[in-house]
Formats: structure tokens, sequence, C-alpha cells
């Protein structure tokens, strides 16, 4: 088991007062204690924005990527050494902006990893930029006049591409969240966890207020996470958010059965059995 | 007509449409003229589409070793007239030239030397109801009739290609064959001007640059390789796919070249041996990733196999322009170490070298390589993996107590953990960061960490192998390249030692670090020099004087996508011995 103090640094929050990544911050630290995991059997990797920012937060075996890159990382984590639980805690610039196409990729490919988005509709590392879940008209200093594109809409793309284990949550609802992060490091394949932030410095529109006022939670409404067409519906419905779990099913992960790996992690394999005697004579 | 007799001593080319099984048969004579002990070098020209356009394989076979293509050709099979056209230069009047007259019509082609052979390609093949594809087997089968080929080490060749194949498919090539075969020798028996018989010879194996690569990387211990398709690296991909079961590693054809170099981290960090391959286009997008390799200190392996850019560029052509690119590669300082093989045993070496120079200094390692290296066959004799040493560096499976993965050294590598060792734990950052990994951004932390890292480069260099000078002692003009313009530097070389011209070769295989001492004093002591390079601004030129204040001024560039002929660099060193006045 994991402990509150395994989890320490000597490095103090630089978020600003308000902020939600405390929130989520507190559930991380809390789902990893609850998770019947060894601690060095853990990695977090994480992008580049306040959310990243987590890494000097949580002690434990931790890669901080590249803005955008943390989805591939992870995944050469998880075929390196299936062992692991693999975690990605990341912005929603980082994912649904510089690296869309690793989100995509990751949920077709449904590699055993769980995605946890500060979802908070500005680039808050870079002084509050529109992020692609801003909402159309969204005025921030790099749109002046408001934001021309429609917002990404994370769970209704990652139910549509197959996602195996779809979520949200809310940075001011760390019960929840918890519960969610667990879930989905426990479910086998890719865990899609969107979760609703407030930038208490840059998004002066989406607040713990508004989210407050905009959410319901899909339990209360008897959704059945096996429904994906309910699902999906639930996820185009952008005025009212839903938190909780959209969709989960028991698709094969990526790594259940990689040819090559021989049911033994890649990383245990003895090296010194390497023989290519055979191949190099089909050369003769 | 026979004026002399060549045996063993040929230059053969096969062209055609694409889609038309060029590249099959043309390897199908390499190894034919392998297993009778030649060497063999080959050489392939597509453009870069799948049906259409023009494909030819040349091969070149000789009993003494042959290491490039020459613009002559000995043995012509055309399957389509523009091969008569597009080749009419390079053919000679005793050149022999098989085609099948059903189809083929000299006449409507500007051919005007060489000894015709029309052979009834499609007829041979209809009489055993064979596939139309079949008539590449006949045509080469046809030519090793005139050429005197012993028949049963082709039959056993086939056997051994289709192998797996039904047995019906064996069968039918080998009675197709059988035909072709028989009716050259009744036809043509006579031209038996240019010969192939076996000798004595160590079996060889008949490889590109990128199955040494791939062969080397397993026999060192790869375990992870990723990749996004990319010519001419893609057959690094597919040879590896196809041994994942057999050899035990995980191959990933990823979303983009950002993500396989993100991957490939991923993996080194976790633990295991990893590589991954591109060509110029495909490295640009792993360029930060680079960056990443180096600060966060995961070893990985990058291979970046060059094609003629810029852009999109001739996807199917060679050069060698990416050099200042590579070298540049990543924002920021950091250690680079970037080696360039020049043959397919080096292509083997280096592979193993360089995963251990990765997991050994914790850094990205950069394979430079080209398509004529990548894509070219030639005989080797089987690697002596005795030899190949798997060299981990610092890796702990066991963390000491108070464990600091960043923690100074004298050499600048520090001792390393991976996920799942207890108490090991480190953040890997690619922030700046403090000896946990905990980002820090202050300049005495700064300092001591750009100068930590600095130093592997430094360690390295006092035990990277050296270049050397190869050829005559006392020499007139001193041949500089590297990469994949050694094979036709070396045999221009051999042609000139019988002239009589004292020539030798200095190779740069370790670029970075820039061996410049060494480069220095052998450079010191030429009386001239001659810079080859595949590409427009003579990159490495420019590097040798940066890192020597040595200008070499002669140059032999050629930047159309074709690799240097062996004339072409015979030809440069006799103009210049002639007009130096050194014969
Ligand atoms: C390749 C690259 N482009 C841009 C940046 C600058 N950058 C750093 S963080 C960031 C956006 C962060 O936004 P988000 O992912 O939403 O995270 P947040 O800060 O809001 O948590 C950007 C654009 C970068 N570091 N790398
Ligand atoms: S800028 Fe916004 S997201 Fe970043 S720490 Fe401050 S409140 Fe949080």
């Amino acid at each position: 088991m994991i402990t509150k103090e395994d989890l320490a640094t000597p490095v103090k929050p630089t978020w600003c007062p308000g902020c939600g990544d405390f929130g989520i911050w507190l559930a991380v630290k809390q789902a990893l204690m609850q998770l019947d995991a060894k601690h060095e059997d853990v990695v977090i990797v994480y992008g580049i924005g306040c959310s990243g920012h987590m890494c000097n937060f949580v002690r434990g075996y931790g890669f901080e990527g590249l803005h955008g890159r943390p989805i591939p990382v992870a995944e050469g984590i998880k075929l390196a050494n299936k062992k692991l639980k693999v975690i990605v805690v990341t912005g929603d610039g980082d994912t649904y902006g510089e690296g869309m196409n690793h989100f995509i990729s990751g949920i077709r490919g449904n590699h055993d990893v769980t995605l946890i988005v500060h979802d908070n509709r500005v680039y808050g590392l870079t002084t509050g930029q529109a992020s692609p879940t801003a909402e159309k008209g969204y005025k921030s200093k790099s749109t002046p006049t408001g934001q021309i594109e429609v917002p990404v809409n994370p769970i209704a793309l990652a139910v549509a591409q197959d996602g195996s284990f779809v979520a949200r949550g809310f940075s001011a609802d760390p019960q929840q969240l918890i519960k969610l992060i667990v879930a989905g490091v426990q479910h086998k394949g890719f865990s899609v966890i969107d979760v609703l932030q407030n930038c208490a410095t840059f998004n002066k529109v989406n607040t713990v207020t508004w989210f407050k006022e905009h959410t319901y939670k899909l339990e209360d409404e008897g959704h059945d996470p096996r429904d994906k067409v309910a699902a999906f519906t639930r996820a185009i419905d952008e005025t009212r958010l839903a938190t909780g779990i959209f969709y989960q099913d028991e698709r094969e992960p990526y790594d259940q059965d990689v040819p090559g790996e021989r049911g033994v992690p890649l990383v245990d394999h003895d090296l010194s059995e390497a023989d290519i005697t055979r191949t190099m004579n089909e050369f003769l | 007509m026979s004026l002399f007799l060549a045996v063993n001593k040929i230059s053969f080319r096969i062209g055609g449409p694409a889609g038309f099984g060029i590249m099959n048969t043309g390897l199908m004579f390499s190894k034919a003229c392998s297993r009778i002990g030649l060497h063999v070098f080959d050489y392939v020209e597509y453009p870069s589409l799948i049906r259409g356009g023009h494909n030819t394989y040349q091969v070149r076979a000789e009993d003494t070793p042959v290491r490039s293509q020459v613009e002559t050709v000995d043995v012509l099979i055309a399957l389509d007239e523009p091969t008569l056209t597009i080749h009419a230069d390079e053919l000679k009047e005793d050149s022999l030239i098989v085609y099948d007259d059903a189809t083929i019509h000299p006449e409507h082609t500007v051919l005007k030397r060489g000894i015709r052979c029309p052979v009834p390609l499609k007829a041979l093949v209809a009489e055993v109801g064979g596939p139309e594809i079949m008539q590449n087997t006949v045509a080469l089968a046809a030519v090793l009739g005139i050429l005197d080929y012993d028949f049963s080490v082709f039959e056993t060749l086939v056997q051994d290609s289709f192998e797996g194949k039904k047995g019906g498919i064996v069968d039918q090539n080998i009675q197709v064959a059988r035909k072709g075969y028989d009716y050259a020798r009744e036809h043509y028996g006579h031209h038996s001007h240019y010969q192939l018989k076996a000798v004595k010879a160590p079996k060889r194996m008949v490889l590109t640059g990128n199955e040494a690569i791939a062969l080397g990387a397993v026999q060192a211990g790869l375990k992870f390789y990723a990749a996004y398709p990319m010519t001419p690296a893609s057959t690094i991909l597919h040879t590896l796919a196809a041994w994942q079961e057999r050899h035990n590693i995980v191959v990933k054809h990823a979303e983009d070249e950002i993500s396989v170099v993100n991957m490939g981290i991923g993996a080194g960090y976790a633990g295991v041996r990893s590589m991954v391959a591109t060509s110029g286009g495909g490295f640009a997008l792993m360029n930060e990733g680079v960056s990443l390799a180096a600060i966060t200190e995961s070893p990985i392996v990058i291979v970046e196999v060059m094609r003629g850019g810029p852009a999109t560029g001739l996807p199917t052509w060679t050069e060698q322009s990416d050099l200042r690119f590579v070298m540049g590669a990543g924002h920021g300082d950091f250690p680079r170490f970037i080696l360039a093989p020049g043959d397919v045993e080096e292509a083997f070496w280096m592979a193993a070298e360089a995963l251990n120079i990765a997991e050994t200094y914790q850094s990205p390692v950069i394979i430079v390589s080209d398509k004529y290296l990548a894509e070219s066959h030639r005989t080797a004799e089987p690697f002596d993996l005795s030899k190949v040493r798997i060299e981990r560096g610092k890796l702990l499976r066991q963390a000491p107590k108070n464990y600091l993965r960043y923690a100074d050294s004298p050499d600048g590598v520090s001792p390393r953990t991976i996920p799942g060792v207890p108490d090991g734990f480190f953040l890997a950052n690619s922030d700046e960061h403090d000896d946990w990994g905990y980002s820090n951004e202050e300049s005495g932390i700064r300092n001591r960490m750009m100068q930590k890292r600095m130093r592997k480069e430094a360690a390295y260099a006092k035990t990277m192998p050296q270049p050397a000078l190869v050829g005559a002692t006392d020499a007139d003009v001193t041949i500089v390249g590297w990469g994949s313009t050694k094979g036709p530097i070396l045999d221009a070389m051999d042609w000139l030692a019988k002239d009589g011209c004292k020539v030798n070769f200095l190779q740069i295989t370790h670029i970075s670090p820039f061996p410049a001492e060494t480069v220095k004093k052998l450079l010191a002591g030429t009386k001239r020099t001659l810079m080859v390079e595949n590409n427009y601004t003579a990159q490495m030129a420019g590097v040798i004087r940066e890192k020597t204040g040595i200008e070499l001024k002669e140059k032999l560039l050629k930047y159309d996508g074709r690799p240097f002929y062996p004339e072409e660099i015979y030809g440069r060193v006799k103009t210049m011995i002639g007009k130096g006045g050194a014969q």
C-alpha cells in the first residue's frame, strides 16, 4: 500500500490559490493510496502545463515529457513493462490541442494507460489563451474578439472512437474523482478521465460556481455505462455536463497479447538469449 | 563475335514497369551469383509509385570484392520497350539482351548496340500454365543458361526462396526455369563470352544495410522498435516486424514519428533497449524528442536513413544532405552521439555499438545512413556473433540508500534505476531539474546539470574509435568520405591501384563527437585531397573545416539522387593525378 508519506515531496505546490489543480492533486494521491499497488510499480507521466507541474508534488516514478506528448511516452513504458500501472496527468491544451493524434490513437490502441486531463478550457501556464475546449465566443489573449471554432468534445470523441473507459470528473468533487481514477487504473485498457477544472486566474467564465451550475452526475440519472448510444447522447449535450462513467467495456487492451513479448514483460527478458544465427542463415 | 571471355565478372540489369516483380528477380540473380561463391553488390532504382514507372535492378558480381554498381551493362533483361531505350547507352557491342519478342520490338526503340537474344517468355510460361509474373523466372533462367550457370544450383535457390509456399508454386517455377534455361542454351549457347562458374569461397549472406542494422540491433538485445513508414527506412520496420515472435521483440507502427520517438524514449526509460528509424521528414518531427531524451538522460537509438530532400524531395533516391541537420537535431546544448556506417558490416556493428552507447551514456544516439546503403544488397560473411557485446552501463536493479538519479559524477553518467526498482524513485524531467529530478531553475544547479551532461561527450570521446587512412601509404591523392560512398570509393581505389596510382581513403564513421585531432593529423600528412559527398553543399567538408580548420578544396559532389559510380571517382582522381603530374 502506498502511504501519504510515500507521496510527499519537498516541493511546495506552485499553483494559484483557488486553482482546481489542488483538488485533482488530492484525488490522484488518494487514489494511489487506495490502489492495491506497490509504489515502485506505478509510473506517472506528465504533460507540460500548470497541470504537469504536479510532477514535482507527487513522489514516485515520474516522467515529465514534452508538451502534447505524454501519451506515447506512457504507451512506450507500458509496452516495455506491462507490470507497471501507468497514469498520464496532463492538460486540455496538451491533450486535445498539441497531442490530439495521440489521444485518438491511444483510445484506438486501448493501451492500458489511465489518462487524467485537467480541462480548464484555457492554457494556464502560457497565461490563459483559449484551449481547444474553450467555448465558441470565449475571449482570451489569443482570441480577443472571441473564439471562432467550436470546442473539442473529448467525451464524444472518445466514445465514438471505441473508448473502453470514458469518464468525466470535476476538480471540486474529489470524492467522485478518486473513485473515477481508481476505476480507471483498474480498468484494463485506455481510460479517459476528462476533469473539469477551474483556472482561478485566467478563466473568469468557467468558475467553480459555473461548473456546479452546469453539471450533473450520471449515476443520479440512472445512466448505464454499457449503453454506448446513451453515453454518446449525453456526451454531445453541452448544455448539461455530465460527470461519472459515460461508457465502459471489456475490449482487449493493446498489451494483452503483444507478439514477441511471450507473456513476460520485455524488461525481464534476458538479453544474452538473443541469437540471430538462424536468421542470418536465411540470408545465405 | 565473342572477342574475349569474361568469367565471373558481370554487370547485370533487369528493367521494366513497377509491379512486375523486378525486385524479386534481381535479388534472385544476386543470390544465384553469391551461391557460386562470387562477391555481389546490387542497386535498385524505382520511382515513388506502385504501378507503372520504370524500375531497375542492377547486380554486379565478380570473384574479387565488389561494393558498388558500374555504369556499363553486360546482360540486360528488358520487360518492356522503354527499358531498351533508357539503358541503350549502358550497353556495349557484346552485351546480351534478353526480352520477349512477342511483346517487345527493339526496332521501336533507340537500341544501337548489344546482342539480341529474344526468348518467348510468355509462351513458355503458358506451356506450364503459370501466372504471368513467372516470366521473370523464365528470363532469369534464360540468362543463366547463356552464362553457362549450373542449373542445379539455381533449382536449389528457387526451392529455398519459395520455402513455405505451396509445393505447386515451387515445381512450376522450376519447370518454367528449365524451359527458359534450355531454350536459351539451344539458341544462344554460342554467345558464351560471359560465364558464371562456381569458385571456392566461404558461404556469404546477401543483405542490405537496413537488414544489417536490424540484425545487429536484435543480436545486441533490442526489445522495442517503433516506426512510422517512410522510405527508405521502412524495410527496417518490415524486417523487425516479421521477426517479432522469433526474436522476442515488440514492434509498434505508431501514429506518427512524434509518437514513435516518444514511445521509444518511454521504453528506454523503462529499461528496455529501444530503437526507432525514419528518413529526413520523419526525423524533423522527432527533433523535440531528441532533446527530451537528452535532458531526461533516456537511452534511445534513432536511425535516420537519408533520401533526397528538401521536403518530400526524392523519396526513393539517395542523398547525404541531412548531415548538418542530424548534427544539429534537437534544440539546446547536449551531448551528441552520431555514427555513420558505410557498408553492411559497419551497419551491423554500429547498430550494436549505438545501443551500447545509448545505455552507457544514457543518451540519444543517431545512426545516419542513406537509401543507397539501406536498400542495396551486398555479400558479407556471417557476422561473428561471439564478438557482439551488450554493455548496459550504470543500470541499477537495486537502489542504494538515499538514491539520487541525477547525482553528479566524474564522467557525467549517474547510476540509473528503472520503474519497478524499490526505492529507486526519480523524476525524468524535461524541465531542468535537481539531482532527484524535481524542476529547478537555479543558476548553480543549471550549470552543474549542464556540465554533468556535457561531460558524457568528453568521456566517450576518450574511448571512441578513431579514423585511419586505408590504401596506399604516401598517397598522391587522399579521398575523404563518409557513409555509403565508401563502396564506390573502395572500388575506384582498386582500379586506381591496378593502374599504379597511389591513393588512400579517410572515412569518417564516428561523426559526433568529431575526432578532430586524428582527422587533423591525418589530413596534415596528405598531398592532395578529394572530398566525395552525395550532396550539394559538401556538408562534411564544412564540418571538417569547422572542427579542424582544414579546408578540403577539391570536391566531387552529386545530388541527383543517384549514388556515385566508381567510374566517376576513378575518372576524377585520374585527372587530378594527371594534372598534378604525380604519375
Ligand atoms: C511544443 C511546445 N509548444 C508550446 C509550449 C508552450 N506551452 C507550455 S504549457 C502550454 C499550454 C498548457 O495548457 P494546458 O495543456 O491546457 O495545461 P494547463 O497549463 O492549463 O494546465 C503551452 C502552449 C511548449 N512547452 N511546447
Ligand atoms: S494559471 Fe490557472 S491553471 Fe494555472 S495554476 Fe493558476 S489557476 Fe491553476
